[in-house]
């Protein structure tokens, strides 16, 4: 499927231990696609995995975004591809101001030597700032260093924002959110969502998915998807808990 | 398949562009000192030279004393031991006199220096340039207002005859020819470098350069730098040096004092790209006078052995000075470099701040000197050496020895030692930056504080500089 990303039949682990099981999901473009289920089942490592993360190692299937194999390429092609990563724990880079870093990702995805329009960039961060309440002067400040989880949070938006992949993965981008942030945040996403982007939303809760809906909600246990269904999915999983996918979903 | 080939060619070009210095015209010199060291050598380049019978003297002193001090292995690299002494051509000209105008240089010495971008820097912010090629300047000019104000730009050679008033009372003043093997032995055979007087009151606003080119295969470049800032003046001196990578060792052994009389600003900025065979064993201090403030910024990327360690002898009340320094230990390469802040007055200050990157298998070292004895008071230091490692194999020591003696003096030592982490590569990865990329990103980020402090035309340069070392250190 060329507006797709694909994923069929993934397995991989990490060192000895296999997390995923014939993984298989597609998250056609235009559509946002949430994830859910308890800590520990590979819904984290899905994510390093689609990025090319060198402490996983892929045993078979393919993930396939627009038609082309992302599994085996360097984290830096998969990024250029159109696959983009809003971490979990987002690393700091000391010295690094957000302003250059961003701007470092956007020239690495234009042509070699082509010129940069340093004014057209700034116009377009400082608006997307001012959608995500930032601060001005946080361009200035080093990528993540000394960041409250919230800030680390919205400034991962930003960088979605910018970089207009054709694919993101949220990964628990609701962890360590108050609710305010959690709105902005949401709002963040939401304005990106049109026939262009495809989402993969990574989260415990369904807290999250009050602010993103979801068109289409997966559960997932012992590293594959083992229930699909609507929004509503989310709200019955939040009332049953995960009690209830471990005694009859995950049976079945 | 498409993409390959993009990554090779691109591989390809950093390649070219990373050894910008690693290229060679062939030479004929009509001047040569033939292989290996002795007292008909020295003759033979104070003969070429046409110098005075006393500092023939001393050139044939200093070599007793370089023969007689043993090689300093007891706390230094035993990769010393590989400089094979009697192996080396120690002068190569092709005159002595160097000339005003480009048009004027050898079109093939031309060719090496348009190469390396020097005329070009000339014209756009310097105020006076030399370039050095092997053991004689080919080119040395200065704008023509300096000269009416009586700044003095030239070689050595030339200031011993044109103003023996000056240069006599201070050379070898700062750095006495037994002050360790290898200055003695630059005091022995030097030939080249600056000697440059600010008068009272004059303040050169653009930089005066001078870029000194290696050319010759087993050749040892031995220039000679002294410096005069006379009371209330001020200027930048700024060098910077490569030479084409061959299979043999080559051998850079410079000597550099300054001297900063009341009041006098000097800020010496050095960005050494030598290639990876050469040994870098350079001697370089300064002296400040009253009030005075003598500022090294000190920047080794290239070379095998770097040892350096610039110093400031703070003599005057109230004197300032200050060591800014990174050094860049990449695969194969050791860096071993620091400072010395010598307090000698009361109400002196001095500021250490050294940052090292070390990638692969390189080797960074840091050594400290800062001594206030307990006569002197109001004297404060500070020292920071931070230290960023790349990967698993790389090392870095830190050897800072501080004696601060006496009541009312004040020092402070931070050292910290950081690494690159798999997990900060793979994140600046997943936003699209190939590894070269985020490396260089990283380091950049390390130094960034730093090179705040530097003139932008060098930080301009040493960023990329530092880009270059990157990619090329990945894949």
């Amino acid at each position: 499927m060329p507006d797709s990303l694909v994923i069929k039949n993934l397995n991989a682990s990490i060192g000895e231990r296999p997390i995923l099981k014939d993984f298989s999901l597609t998250v056609p473009k235009g559509e946002v696609h949430a994830i859910m289920g308890p800590n520990g089942t590979g819904k984290s490592t899905l994510s390093k995995v689609l990025a090319g993360h060198p402490d996983y190692s892929v045993q078979s299937g393919s993930a396939l975004l627009d038609g082309e194999e992302i599994l085996g390429l360097e984290p830096d092609v998969v990024a250029r591809a159109g696959l983009f990563l809003a971490f979990q724990y987002p690393s700091e880079i000391p010295g690094v101001t957000i302003a250059n870093f961003i701007r470092a990702a956007i020239v690495a995805r234009q042509a070699k030597g082509a010129p940069f329009d340093a004014k057209a960039y700034y116009t377009e961060l400082y608006a997307k700032m001012d959608a995500l309440k930032m601060d001005r002067k946080f361009t200035a400040r080093f990528v993540n260093e000394g960041f409250s989880g919230g800030e680390k949070k919205r400034c991962e938006i930003l960088q979605l924002l910018m970089i207009k992949p054709k694919y993101a993965v949220l990964d628990e981008t609701d962890s360590g959110l108050d609710i305010d942030a959690l709105r902005i945040v949401s709002e963040g996403v939401n304005r990106m969502r049109g026939p262009d982007t495809g989402f993969l939303v990574i989260t415990h809760y369904q807290r999250l998915l009050e602010y993103i809906i979801p068109d289409r909600v997966h559960i997932m246990w012992d590293g594959r998807i083992v229930h699909s269904g609507g929004k509503e999915l989310a709200i019955e999983l939040e009332a049953k808990g995960y009690d209830w996918v471990k005694t009859e979903l995950a049976s079945a | 398949m498409a993409e390959i080939d993009e990554n090779l060619a691109q591989r390809e070009a950093i390649d070219v562009d990373r050894s910008k210095g690693d290229f060679k015209y062939e030479e004929s010199y009509a001047f040569d000192a033939g292989v290996g060291l002795s007292a008909s050598v020295v003759d033979y380049i104070s003969k070429v030279k046409d110098e005075e019978p006393w500092i023939r003297e001393f050139r044939q002193k200093s070599l007793k004393i370089f023969e007689g001090l043993p090689m300093p292995t007891h706390w230094a690299t035993t990769d010393l031991d590989n400089i094979k002494f009697d192996k080396i051509r120690y002068y190569l000209a092709k005159g002595q006199k160097a000339v005003r105008t480009w048009e004027e240089v050898p079109d093939d010495v031309k060719k090496t220096f348009e190469r390396l971008g020097i005329p070009e820097s000339e014209r756009k912010f310097l105020a006076g340039v030399e370039a050095q090629f092997d053991s004689e300047a080919v080119y040395s000019r200065m704008k023509e207002e300096l000269e009416k104000l009586g700044v003095i730009f030239c070689g050595p050679t030339d200031g011993l005859r044109d103003h023996p008033e000056i240069f006599r009372k201070w050379f070898g003043k700062v750095i006495p020819a037994g002050d360790n093997k290898f200055a003695a032995l630059n005091s022995a055979v030097f030939s080249g470098g600056s000697f440059i007087y600010i008068p009272k009151g004059v303040k050169v606003a653009q930089p005066l350069q001078a870029y000194f080119r290696i050319n010759a295969e087993n050749f040892g470049q031995f220039e000679r730098t002294l410096i005069i800032a006379d009371e209330g003046s001020e200027v930048t001196y700024m060098e910077g040096c490569t030479a084409p990578k061959f299979e043999t060792a080559t051998l850079h052994s410079a000597v550099v004092e300054l001297v900063a009389l009341k009041g006098a600003k000097i800020q010496y900025i050095t960005v050494q790209n030598w290639s990876a065979n050469v040994f870098n064993l350079v001697t370089k201090r300064g002296v400040a006078e009253e009030g005075a403030e003598v500022r090294w910024i000190d920047c080794n990327i290239g070379s095998r052995l770097t040892m350096k360690y610039p110093g400031v002898v703070l003599r005057g009340k109230g004197a300032r000075g200050e060591v800014l320094s990174i050094a860049l230990a990449n695969d194969g390469q050791h860096q071993d470099t620091g400072a010395k802040m010598i307090h000698a007055a009361d109400d002196t200050t001095s500021n250490i701040i050294a940052k090292s990157i070390s990638v692969g298998s390189g080797r960074s070292t840091y050594r400290g000197l800062v001594h206030i004895p307990k006569t002197l008071k109001n004297c404060r230091n500070n020292t920071e050496c931070d230290a960023l490692l790349i990967n698993e194999h790389s090392r870095t020591d830190t050897y800072p020895a501080i004696s601060v003696r006496g009541q009312k003096n004040s020092v402070q030592h931070e050292a910290s030692v950081s690494k690159v982490s798999a997990e900060q590569i793979f994140y600046m990865m997943q936003r699209g930056l190939s590894e070269g990329e985020a490396m260089s990103l990283a380091v950049n980020g390390f130094v960034n504080d730093l090179v705040k402090e530097f003139p932008m035309e060098y930080s301009v340069e040493l960023k990329r500089l530092i880009e270059l070392q990157m990619e090329g250190s990945v894949g």
